[in-house]
This record gives C-alpha cells, sequence and structure tokens, in this order.
C-alpha cells in the first residue's frame, strides 16, 4: 500500500461515515481483536427485513475504523439476506489498498461485527460459505 | 574488569553489515532497514555458514554411535556449550542447558525446579516488567501449586521501585525472578542488589538475559545469579536456539523438565536414572546444528567485543531520542537516563502504532508495534499499544534519520 492508494482509506478514518450510536437498534453487537486492541461497534434498524439506518463506533487503527466506515456505507438500504453475502474477498477490495496479510484481520473486523450481530456467524467472514 | 572508554575499538556499522547477507535484500525497492532486533538479530554470514557446513561435511546424531561423523557433532556441540559458559564467565560449561529460547528455559526452571521444591504458602516475586514468559509459568505454579505471587512495581519512568523491595521479600520468598533489560523501554535492572537482598533470605533468583546478553558484557559470577535465561536467535544466532545456566549444585538435584532419550543413563522396566549435566536436561535428539551455529555467532560477537557492541547502541540510542524529543507529537516511553538498552518505545499522538508501523514498512523499515508480549508493564505505564524501534550492532544513524523522516510522513499522513 503506496501513500497515494491510502487516500481513501484515510479520508474514511479521518471522516467516518455513520458515526455514532443508534437510541433503539434492533441489533447491536460489539467486538474486538483482543491482540492489538481494535474494538468496532455496530448498530442497526431494521424495517422490512432492510438496513433503515446503521451506526458504527469503536476505536483502533486506521484499517479497522476505515473498514468499518466503508462497510456501513455498502449496506444502507441492503436487504438483510444480501449481507450474507459479503465475503472477506468484497471486504478487502472496498478498503481501496492492498492489505498485507497480517492486516487482514484489522480490515476485515467491521464484517465480523456486522455478521456475528446479524446473524450470530462467528466464524470469520467467507471461511464457510 | 570494565574496559575504559578510550579503550574500546569503535565500531563501523558499515563494515559490519557486509557479514549480513540479509541487508542486500530490498522491501519494495527499498533498502531493508531492520529496528526489530528485541524480537530477533539478523545472522551473519559465519553463523549461516556454520549451520550449512554442519550438514554438509558432519550431520550426525549426538552422543550416540561409534562412527567418526556422529563423534565429531558431539565434540562441535559440547564446544559450543564451551564457548557459551566462557561467554558468560560459568564456572563450567556444565552449568549450560540448551533450549530452544529464553521462554523454554524460564519453563525449565519452573517445572524443573519450581514444581518439585515449591510448596503452599510460599512466595515467587517478580517485576511487573517481565515479559509474559517470566510471568505465565510462575501463574501456572501459582494455580498449581497454591503458591503466592508477588509484584515489584516500577516508577512513572519505569525503573523497579527498589524501596519496595525489601517489603516484598521475606523468608517465605523462595525464588526471584528478574529481568535484566526490558524489551519495552530498554531499562537495565540492577541485578546484583537484587541478589544481595535475595540472598538474605535465602531466595534463588532467576534472571531473564533474553534482552541483555545480546547487547551487555554479562558475568554470570558477578551477578551472583542462580539461573539466567537468554535466547540465541536475538543474539545473531539461528532461531530455535536459546540456553539456560544454572548453578551446578542446583541442576544437580533438581528434576528433569523433559524425559526421554539421551537424558538417562539407564533404564530398566522399573525406573531410570539420569545422565550427568547438561544432558539431564536436554531430552531427545537437540538442535545440533542450530547449537553449534550458535557457538558461531558467540566468536562473532567476541570478535567484535560487547563493549564496542554496547558504546555503539548507547551512541545510537540517544541520537535516536535527541531527535524524536524535537517533536511534541511523539510520545516516548521510558527513562531518559543512561541505565537501558538500545530498546526505544513510542506513539505517534493519535496514529495507532500499526499503522505507524504500516508505513514505516512502506519505506522498509522494521519496527515492531503491539503490546511487545508485557502487557502488565505497558498497562502500568498507561498504554496498550507502542511502537519500538530496538538497534544492534548494524544499524546506523543514518538509518535513524531515515526513521524519523518517515515518522514525520506519518505525521502529515494522518
Amino acid at each position: 500500500m503506496g501513500f497515494d492508494e491510502m487516500e481513501y482509506l484515510l479520508d474514511h478514518y479521518k471522516n467516518p461515515r455513520n458515526y455514532g450510536s443508534l437510541l433503539i437498534p434492533d441489533i447491536s453487537h460489539e467486538e474486538g481483536n483482543p491482540s492489538c486492541g481494535d474494538v468496532i461497534r455496530i448498530d442497526l434498524k431494521i424495517v422490512d427485513n432492510k438496513v433503515e439506518e446503521v451506526r458504527f463506533s469503536g476505536k483502533g487503527c486506521a484499517i479497522s475504523q476505515a473498514a468499518a466506515s466503508i462497510l456501513t456505507d455498502m449496506i444502507i438500504d441492503k436487504d438483510v439476506d444480501d449481507i450474507k453475502k459479503i465475503n472477506k474477498e468484497d471486504m478487502l477490495s472496498a478498503l481501496g489498498v492492498t492489505l498485507s496479510p497480517v492486516r487482514y484481520k484489522c480490515g476485515l473486523l467491521a464484517l465480523k461485527v456486522l455478521k456475528s450481530g446479524v446473524y450470530g456467524i462467528t466464524d470469520w467472514p467467507g471461511e464457510k460459505e | 574488569m570494565e574496559k575504559l572508554k578510550a579503550d574500546i575499538e569503535s565500531l563501523d556499522p558499515y563494515r559490519i553489515r557486509k557479514d549480513f547477507p540479509i541487508f542486500s535484500r530490498k522491501i519494495r525497492g527499498k533498502p531493508l532497514i531492520y529496528f526489530d532486533n528485541a524480537a530477533t538479530t539478523q545472522k551473519p554470514r559465519s553463523v549461516i555458514e556454520a549451520e550449512k557446513r554442519f550438514y554438509e561435511e558432519t550431520n550426525a546424531n549426538v552422543h550416540r554411535a561409534v562412527h567418526t561423523l556422529s563423534y565429531e557433532s558431539t565434540v562441535l556441540y559440547e564446544d559450543s556449550h564451551k564457548k557459551v559458559a566462557d561467554f558468560i564467565g560459568a564456572k563450567s560449561w556444565r552449568e549450560i542447558i540448551f533450549t530452544r529460547n529464553a521462554t523454554e528455559s524460564i519453563n525449565l526452571v519452573a517445572y524443573g525446579w519450581g514444581l518439585h521444591n515449591l510448596q503452599k504458602g510460599d512466595e515467587v516475586l517478580i517485576t511487573i516488567m517481565e515479559h509474559h514468559s517470566n510471568i505465565v509459568p510462575w501463574q501456572m505454579l501459582r494455580d498449581r501449586k497454591g503458591i503466592t505471587l508477588k509484584i515489584l512495581d516500577v516508577d512513572h519512568e519505569g525503573r523497579l521501585r527498589l524501596d519496595e523491595f525489601p517489603k516484598l521479600i521475606s523468608e517465605k520468598t523462595k525464588l526471584v525472578g528478574v529481568v535484566h533489560a526490558s524489551n519495552v523501554i530498554g531499562t537495565i535492572n540492577p541485578i546484583s542488589e537484587l541478589v544481595r537482598e535475595a540472598k538474605k533470605v535465602g531466595a534463588v533468583v532467576l534472571v531473564d538475559a533474553a534482552q541483555s546478553i545480546p547487547h551487555l558484557p554479562i558475568n554470570v559470577i558477578e551477578l551472583g545469579c542462580d539461573f539466567l535465561a537468554a535466547s540465541g536467535h536475538k543474539m545473531l544466532g539461528p532461531t530455535g536456539t536459546g540456553f539456560l545456566y544454572g548453578r551446578y549444585g542446583l541442576l544437580k538435584e533438581m528434576e528433569p523438565f523433559l524425559y526421554g532419550g539421551d537424558m538417562i543413563e539407564t533404564v530398566t522396566l522399573e525406573k531410570a536414572t539420569w545422565n550427568e549435566l547438561p544432558w539431564k536436561y536436554e531430552a531427545g535428539t537437540p538442535n545440533i546444528a542450530g547449537g553449534i551455529a550458535l557457538g558461531a555467532a558467540i566468536d562473532y560477537l567476541k570478535m567484535v567485543g560487547l563493549e564496542s557492541i554496547s558504546e555503539h547502541e548507547n551512541e545510537l540510542l540517544s541520537y535516536a531520542i535527541d531527535r524524536m524529543s524535537d517533536f511534541p507529537w511523539i510520545e516516548l516511553y521510558g527513562s531518559r537516563g543512561s541505565d537501558r538498552v538500545g530498546v526505544i518505545s513510542f506513539n505517534i499522538k493519535g496514529v495507532h502504532p500499526h499503522d505507524v508501523a504500516g508505513v514505516l514498512d512502506e519505506e522498509g523499515i522494521a519496527v515492531r508495534s503491539g503490546h511487545h508480549c508485557a502487557q502488565p508493564l505497558m498497562r502500568r505505564l498507561g498504554i496498550e499499544n507502542a511502537v519500538r524501534a530496538s538497534f544492534y550492532l548494524y544499524n546506523t544513524r543514518e538509518e535513524v534519520d531515515k526513521l524519523v523522516e518517515v515518522l514525520r510522513e506519518v505525521r502529515r499522513l494522518f
């Protein structure tokens, strides 16, 4: 990942979309990577099986936080069943940079939180699909 | 014993780098700047060659057969123990047990000595500065044997609270485990002082020298410790090498840690008796090639001279601290004094250490980021994660300049 390619990611990090929390969420789920201390929480409001509102909050490295911002943009107005189809590769390619394998878990944390929140899936997203 | 400063031949890192093949490697087209020496060091050609030569010319198992190769490999492997003994001033090479790393060495003490010598109510005293490898084995014994684990604190600059030491130590203290140099903030602890206090109550002292032995001249008799654990791969040796020094009398009395081949004298179906030292503690076929190459690493260190290495690192460290102190957005941890080895932990305010390390990697600079396997110390210092740059004999001022330049770039990006 070069400095120029990082711009999109850094923009999401510095100006996170859908940041905050929902007062009465239908789904709220939080998880972290204990080894690096990254934490993400995602709140969802679901109407007619669609994501009507989404907010995320958390702390950690730029990649984990930017990925959460990018992911929340991806799922707004989406059918809950479509969320299930988002896999590892979709998430990683949405970041706009090529991550080194050691940073995959940073880039995938938000997706993991979303999927275990919505479906109770605890495996890494995409692993058992 | 200590050489005068003027006597120490100053070291030329540019000449030394030529002995390390890895420095011809480019990372994304950029020259490698290796600042992760506290994790493991790079290896000189002589070490790589020693391992290769063993497999090409001598390879055979040790202590087994009558044939020539087995005899030769046994001699080489024993010679390596002798080199280590000589390097740390041990009285006998039989006091040197080869292990995979310092962690295994500490576990050997916990299982071989602790499990059989500690009773419910006994106390083990360690410090908050320890690497996880000198905390977790004692927690295991606490849970299994009902001993109490006591912890010596540090002050805000990361120095041991020596004033608290007499209050924590008592007749109940059976072992004091202390890190010689911190792998996070580099603090060098006054081992001899701690040993003096510990001996008053008859406690055994275990020193974790993983971060000191590659960087400082060490003599176990002067330190006065009973056990000393070290990693070979942090001192130019191959990975999978490490050793434990133990006082002869203690090693003689202790129980083995691993049981099986090579560590026995005689075996009947009913019982076994143990082999002589150090083989009693080296069960199974050891890492022969690695052990021999560790001997080559010691030859290299002795050729350069530990005093020169220590001097060079101190110079780099104070240069790095000076340069980094210019920027208020860099948070430096640890003391500003000279009582530390060449390890520097820091954060760029508002930027996660993994992100800092990621950008540095873009520029070919290898640093470590995270909790450095010392979570209690990190928590005590009020941080979760940090970036760590650790220096060794082949690092240069130019490399420190490049580090600072890229840190400024990180600051600009975020």
